[in-house]
């Protein structure tokens, strides 16, 4: 295949590659969509693999690492509970990373890709792989600790270190010098100490970067890693000269920005504090801690109970949370939902933004267990509904249902936007205990007069409320 | 020093409620005011001097003591001349004014140097607003009250029956209007057993009459009748003779006919002629809610149940009066509620704030000034255009913050600057072929801001996993380092090597994100 073939293929990749993000744009299209990231991903390998810089030598070796590579994908892929989507896509963020920084250290050593350059554009060249390897790296190690965090290998707690900030400066002043050195280096055994340097401390900084990050704040870093593995692509396509790796990667990481942006509003915070880390052990929480300690007495309710609260509502708004994922209630949710909805009740959902641990991970779950997806609704839309809700059923959700975010301007969630459950003429909150969410915010909804606590494992109470229904 | 709260013996005659209730009472003298109330002014809605003086109020023999007295006086009728002649400078009124209907009321009110609050005058679009909207609970009453009414002048069951002694069809009962006392008569005739249809011009109404147990009869002729504030508007002529002929057909077929239908500042529609009234069935019923504006039926004698073709047409203008204990009840709690908003601080001192837009509204008269008509109010809600069919589009934009809020000229100004400082800099020192490369990075973020933007909340999971796969494009980068032409193949070469793992982990990426993404997107289903 021929240079200007591989070029042309490879702008037919770039095509197919935004007609597939263009497909998300709708749950009808999306299949489609999905499926013009697969040609274009066929295209552009197919094009690479047959074209002028790969020599038919290489592509038994090529051939190899990819069905090992390809089987152990799909493995993952068909295995995977939709509940660990999370952990999964980290781990995935991770080998992004890894990629990259391989890339960059083989296309560094590499005399054939090097050689070519002189004077300015040499320096751009290794500075592009500098910075190539230095987000590779921090994409890396922290997706490794996000998966960690996910899957609950290790605590959900952020880990503050003394000085963290100072750390992170001299860490980046570090790099800065470190990169001066690289790039003055005269020969590669020369520049390679420099460069590892550097992709060490990169490393940690991935590290520590997400071991500040509180547990609730999880989603943003999601996609926050999301975006560096995007621009970690780009900056190997500079690197490489290649453009259909530039586009993907800025396709890429724009995507993981805006979902990050998206995250941090739902939240009302700001990126930098959520990236600077350590939610309610922040300067600001502690005296909003001791204010406002909600008064009064909550009602319980039992599974039966409920039941008869739910057979005797018109309509229904349930709220899931990260807490019916873990307790993998979304079938039994689906099952009350077919089971009143047979019965002629309005059952709908209102999804918050952050709800679960990455974004739309609510959806998805819901998805799985076959609910349909017009009656699940974003918050926007469900919100001034709630005046006209007879029952709204909490599962597992905290933070994202509580009053004090608009009542109480002192709260560390003050103006976060909230599902306004307690609008509805009835709540019944489901829970373990009354502990409070990942904010470390007492909730004061669970003290008012028409809110009802449901408490225990969220499966299994949702399986008596069933049960109930069906006698 | 807290407040003082009168609340009079009503004047009117036939006027059962009473402006305040010894449960709302205590909650006022919580709110740090004083209450006193007139002697025999619970009387006739069954609240005793007793039982207001048990929970805390002062009760004072004369009207005229409780108007010297009080600071704000709690009122349900219009104000009559006496009454506004017992008022001092600086008082503050609160009951029903209708100021559009009494303009020289509105004059005396003024001359006296009074603040006026008129509770009819609410803004009913503010969510806000309900809990003090006086208009919707009395309706709701009066709604009720009707059907009751029809009941007792109607000579069966309103629910059907199979007895020992045979067959009783139920009753099938028609409702011109479905505002709030005409659902508050769905809900209460279809909780009687009776079949219920009912018809408004407003079509956006007809879920409502369904989940109250109603049917919609719809009016075959395409118009929208919603004339703002919740209440419907005049509807043009060829609409009139369709609805007409529905009103006609109904008559015949229905036992019970209860009209609700009221255009603001304007006499009742006439729905129901004389000779639907006589097309009707022997022992039928009329319940004429709308008789004090001139009734929706031709035949109405306002405040008299008449019996016309053999069908009792009732044109009770007191409905409210016949049920005093609840009405005055849910009265009372609409004018706490009302303190409430005027006594933020919570020390019996209300505060008129004509900055707040729900008092403002109710404001008609402040200080001796008429303030009435208010300026149009914001539109807080929705327009009721929107309302009746939401747009689709707008939802998209779900925390699209940039669009719509432009950023203040100076920092903008400053971002350009910095924009400008950087590709200057770019510019003067980088090689041509970069920059080709930086300019197909920056189309490319713009695209991807453009296309990211659209994709529905929904999706983000799999978006997150489909952009997770694509970002595998940096095989391209391993592929090439494997085997460049004219280099020999060695096994003991570290870049070949790097290059193989790295192959393998993006196909790790690139096959799990993809089929995983596949898996997802298939179980999203209507």
């Amino acid at each position: 295949m021929s240079e200007g073939m591989a070029t042309v293929s490879y702008i037919g990749a770039t095509i197919l590659f935004i007609l597939s993000l263009g497909g998300l744009s709708n749950p009808e299209t999306s299949r489609r969509g999905n499926l013009y990231g697969m040609i274009g991903m066929a295209l552009a390998v197919v094009a690479t693999v047959f074209g002028p810089r790969v020599s038919p030598a290489g592509i038994g070796w090529i051939l190899g690492a990819m069905a090992v590579g390809g089987s152990i994908g799909l493995y993952a892929a068909r295995t995977v509970q939709m509940t660990q989507m999370p952990e999964l896509v980290a781990l995935m963020h991770s080998l992004v990373g890894l990629a990259a920084m391989l890339v960059g250290f083989a296309s560094y050593v590499n005399p054939a890709s090097s050689a070519t350059f002189t004077g300015v554009e040499k320096t751009i060249h290794e500075a592009e792989i500098y910075i190539g390897i230095l987000i590779g790296a921090v994409t890396f190690s922290g997706s490794v600790i996000a998966f960690g965090k996910l899957s609950g290998k290790i605590g959900g707690k952020p880990l503050l270190l003394p000085a963290r900030h100072w750390l992170n400066l001299a860490g980046l002043l570090v790099v800065l010098w470190v990169g001066r050195l690289f790039l003055n280096a005269h020969s590669i055994p020369q520049g390679m100490t420099p460069l590892i340097i550097m992709t060490v401390i990169a490393l940690l900084f991935g590290i520590h970067m997400v071991m500040a990050i509180g547990g609730a704040d999880m989603p943003v870093v999601v996609s926050m890693l999301n975006s560096y593995s995007g621009w970690a692509a780009a900056a190997t396509g500079f690197m490489l000269s290649n453009d259909l790796l530039i586009v993907t990667g800025a396709l890429v990481g724009s995507s993981g920005a805006i979902l990050s942006y998206i995250m941090c509003k739902a939240m009302n915070r700001h990126f930098i504090s959520v990236i600077a880390g350590g939610f309610g052990t922040g300067d600001g929480a502690p005296a909003a801690a001791a204010g406002a300690q909600p008064a009064g007495e909550v009602s319980p309710i039992s599974g039966v109970e409920t039941a008869e609260l739910l057979r005797e509502a018109k309509s229904v708004i349930i709220v899931p949370g990260y807490g019916m994922a873990v307790a993998q209630a979304q079938h039994t949710v689906f099952e009350i939902t077919k089971h009143l909805r047979e019965k002629g009740v309005k059952v709908r959902f209102g999804i918050h933004p952050v709800a679960g641990r990455m974004p739309g991970h609510m959806n998805v779950l819901l998805a799985e267990a076959k609910v349909p997806y017009d009656i699940v609704m974003e918050m926007d839309e469900i919100n001034e509904d709630f005046p006209d809700t007879d029952v709204a059923m909490v599962i597992g959700a905290n933070d994202i249902v509580n009053p004090a975010a608009q009542d109480d301007p002192s709260s560390p969630i003050a103006g976060m936007p909230v599902l306004e459950v307690w609008k509805a003429h009835t709540s019944v909150v489901m829970k373990r205990s009354m502990a409070s969410g990942y904010a470390g915010v007492d909730n004061p909804l669970f003290y008012k007069d028409n809110n009802r606590m449901l408490f225990g494992d969220a499966r299994k109470m949702l399986d008596e409320v069933l049960a109930a229904l069906r006698a | 020093m807290p407040q003082t709260i009168g609340v009079p013996k009503e004047t009117w005659a036939g006027e059962k409620r009473v402006a305040t209730v010894p449960e709302v009472v205590e909650k006022l003298i919580k709110l740090g005011f004083r209450v006193a109330v007139e002697s025999g002014a619970g009387d006739a809605a069954n609240f005793s001097d007793e039982s207001y003086r048990t929970v805390g109020a002062q009760i004072l023999d004369s009207a005229a003591g409780l108007w010297a007295q009080a600071d704000i006086v709690f009122k349900v009728g219009v104000p009559t001349a006496e009454e506004v002649g017992l008022m001092h400078e600086g008082q503050t009124l609160i009951t029903f004014v209708w100021p559009a209907q009494n303009p020289e009321l509105m004059q005396q009110l003024a001359a006296r140097k009074v603040t006026v609050l008129a509770i009819d005058a609410l803004p009913r679009t503010l969510s806000r607003a309900q809990k003090m909207d006086a208009l919707t609970s009395q309706a709701g009453v009066a709604g009720y009250r009707a059907v009751i009414e029809a009941a007792n002048a109607f000579g069966r069951f309103f629910n059907g029956q199979i007895t020992a002694a045979g067959k009783v069809p139920p009753a099938k009962v028609f409702i011109a209007g479905a505002g709030v006392a005409g659902l508050a008569a769905i809900g209460t005739a279809a909780a009687l057993g009776a079949i219920v249809r009912a018809n408004d011009t407003r079509a956006e109404v007809a879920d409502q009459v369904v989940s109250l147990g109603g049917e919609f009869v719809k009016v075959e002729y395409e118009e929208e009748g919603s004339g703002g504030g919740g209440y419907a508007r005049v509807m043009s002529e060829g609409f009139q003779k369709a609805q007409r002929e529905m009103y006609a057909r109904q008559a015949r077929e229905v036992d019970i006919i209860i009209t609700t239908a009221l255009i603001p500042g304007k006499p009742a529609p006439r729905l129901i002629t004389a000779e639907m009234v006589e097309s009707m069935k022997p022992g039928s019923v009329i319940v004429d809610m709308a008789a004090e504006r001139g009734g929706n039926c031709e035949l109405t004698e306002p405040g008299k149940s008449v019996v016309r073709h053999g069908v009792t047409i009732v044109g009770y203008t007191d409905l409210t009066s016949r049920l005093a204990k609840q009405s005055s009840t849910l009265y009372a709690t609409n004018l706490f509620r009302l303190a409430e908003e005027l006594c933020k601080t919570k020390d019996g001192v209300i505060n008129v704030n004509m900055e707040d837009e729900a008092i403002r509204g109710l404001t008609v008269v402040k200080d001796g000034t008429i303030t009435w008509p208010p300026p149009a109010p914001k539109l807080s809600a929705a327009p009721p255009a929107a309302a009746a069919k939401p747009a689709p589009a707008p939802a998209k934009g779900h925390g699209h913050g940039k669009g719509g809020e432009p950023a203040s000229a100076k920092s903008t100004a400053i971002l350009f600057a910095v924009a400008v400082v950087v590709f200057c800099l770019i510019g003067v020192n980088s090689p041509p072929a970069f920059l080709a490369h930086l300019t197909v990075f920056a189309l490319a973020c713009f695209v991807g801001y453009m296309v990211v933007w659209n994709v529905t909340p929904a999706l983000h999971t799999p978006l997150m996993s489909v952009t997770n796969a694509i970002s595998s494009i940096i095989a391209i980068g391993a592929l090439v380092q494997i085997a460049p032409p004219g280099q020999e193949i060695s096994t003991g070469s570290w870049i070949l090597w790097m290059a193989v793992v790295a192959i393998v982990l993006t196909a790790v990426n690139m096959f799990g994100g993809f089929a995983v993404t596949q898996r997802m997107l298939a179980m999203f289903r209507k």
